[in-house]
């Protein structure tokens, strides 16, 4: 059977599945609604909906580029300057200790209701897991390549930013790639988090506000559409790494491979 | 194109190699002491030994790769440098996997900011039998094409000296002593030092052989077999010094 049947027939199981809890629990609509009504919520509200998740996509991805310079920059000032790496690596490890949502409410203060805030908020929390991985990345070069590179180079001026250039960035690259798809998958956190503590737009918001005024169906419409957003980001990045960098072997489980 | 080939493999003005007090310790325990060695100009000097006796360590000492080794003097026999004439050739193929293999066998003039000579890279994958892979990535190559194209970036690298430190140890035996015919074709009249454990290896492929063994590690009386490299696998005559060499390395 192949990918996408599998995955229409488990979605549809799962919807079953929570109908059938609608039914056997028989619990209000403004507590569990069914599957239906959240459906005629989507479409009724879809202009809305549309409109928010509009917005929280734009911070996803602002925060999704933001975060990715940032991380990548570091890691290179990092791996470059040996002063640096002593001085700011255990900084940056204890801070990674500290729970980003809790700075939250410190950017809504500083940066207002805007969309300022939720992009410094995905930034941060994808920050540490891309600094993080293409540090790793760029220190565990294979030693043999570097040793054969030292040979070549002998004599010859420029060698260490050679050797960056053509041997350790390209290799640490798959580090990056896998940094990167757990910054996807983080990235949508952080904005939602961000709408949560202080916003006006996004989906974040939206929910807040559907709970608010018993639209729980509303509330599950907009989470719904939240899911669809993180997961298609989440393929869509992953896809796109993989066609970048294809000699690296896959970190998710290759359909290929098992069929 | 046998005169394009031949022009190719006008090795650049041999020079040998004058080792001089070498040193290694590994964990507080001397591995070898004072050791003196010299590599005859255009000649392939092979280096077999037990495992631990130091040999790579003494290859990558004089390749300029070894922080644990040390020597009172290491020169070329014209008093020049080795660092910037050696060429380096690993048991492992070492090629990057994001380059196609003719990226990977330009390799060293990209590192040295040059531009990398595409039709001498071309004719040297042609030697190797690997022109149709030229624009392949390595995991789409088998292990003997890997270290084929290995010895076509080693080649490139056009240094009058080329160190090899059991470079087709990973192959099967039927790719290993074809390897080892390619290798010796190719690399006629450049200065070689090939480090194996293989005795037959040795044998095939050296104008000299030298034993490194005991504890600390000395060199052995040098072996020079008789006939040019490469030596049919199948000689008789040597059968009987891999056989003298397995009794001395037993001991």
């Amino acid at each position: 059977m192949n990918t996408p049947i599998r995955a229409v027939l488990t979605l549809l199981l799962l919807l079953a599945g929570w109908q059938a809890v609608v039914w056997l629990s028989q619990a209000a609509p403004y507590i569990l609604p069914g599957p239906l009504l959240v459906a005629k919520s989507l479409v009724g509200h879809f202009g809305l909906i549309l409109r928010h998740a509009g917005i929280t996509v734009v911070e996803i991805l602002l925060g999704l580029v933001f975060g990715t310079l940032l991380g990548a920059g570091g890691a290179l000032a990092l791996s470059w300057f040996p002063a640096a790496r002593r001085w700011l690596l255990p900084l940056l490890v204890v801070a990674q200790a500290i729970p980003v949502f809790a700075l939250a409410p410190i950017l809504v203060l500083w940066l207002g209701y805007g969309l300022g805030s939720k992009v410094a908020m995905a930034t941060l929390i994808i920050f540490f897991p891309v600094t993080a991985s293409f540090l790793d990345g760029l220190r565990r070069t294979e030693p043999g390549w570097l040793d054969l590179a030292r040979t070549m180079t002998a004599g010859h001026g420029a060698a260490h930013w050679a050797e960056l250039r053509h041997i350790r960035l390209p290799a640490a690259l798959p580090a990056l790639a896998s940094g990167l798809r757990v910054a996807t998958a983080v990235a949508p956190i952080g904005a939602v988090v961000g709408e949560w503590v202080g916003s006006s737009a996004g989906l974040g918001y939206l929910m807040l506000h559907a709970n608010g005024r018993m639209q729980i169906d509303l509330m599950f419409a907009a989470l719904f559409v939240l899911a669809i957003i993180a997961v298609a980001l989440f393929f869509t990045v992953d896809r796109l790494l993989r066609r970048l960098l294809p000699w690296q072997p896959d970190s998710l489980p290759n359909e290929e491979g098992d069929r | 194109m046998p005169d394009q080939a031949s022009v190719d493999q006008a090795a650049p003005a041999a020079v040998g190699i004058e080792l001089r007090g070498g040193a290694l310790a590994y964990a507080g325990q001397e591995v070898f002491r004072d050791l003196d060695l010299q590599v005859t100009a255009g000649r392939t000097t092979c280096l077999l030994g037990p495992s631990g006796v130091g040999k790579t360590s003494l290859l990558r000492l004089i390749a300029g790769i070894s922080p644990e080794a040390s020597a009172a003097g290491l020169t070329a026999s014209d008093g020049g440098p080795i660092a910037g004439r050696a060429a380096y050739m690993d048991q492992r193929d070492l090629l990057l996997p994001w380059l196609r293999v003719l990226d990977n066998v330009t390799l060293g003039s990209r590192l040295r900011g040059q531009r990398p000579d595409l039709g001498r890279a071309r004719n040297l994958l042609e030697q190797v039998g690997l022109t149709d892979q030229a624009t392949a990535r390595p995991d789409a190559l088998s292990g003997g094409m890997r270290q084929r194209a290995a010895l076509a970036r080693t080649l490139m690298e056009d240094r009058p000296l080329v160190l090899m430190d059991e470079p087709f140890s990973s192959l099967d035996a039927l790719t290993r002593l074809r390897l080892q015919d390619l290798a010796a074709r190719l690399l006629a009249g450049r200065t070689v030092l090939l480090v194996t454990h293989d005795p037959l290896e040795a044998l095939r492929l050296g104008h000299r052989v030298l034993v490194l063994g005991g504890s600390p590690a000395r060199f052995g009386p040098p072996l020079e077999p008789s006939g040019d490299p490469p030596r049919p696998a199948d000689d008789p005559a040597l059968h009987g010094l891999v056989a003298n060499i397995l009794h001395d390395l037993a001991r």
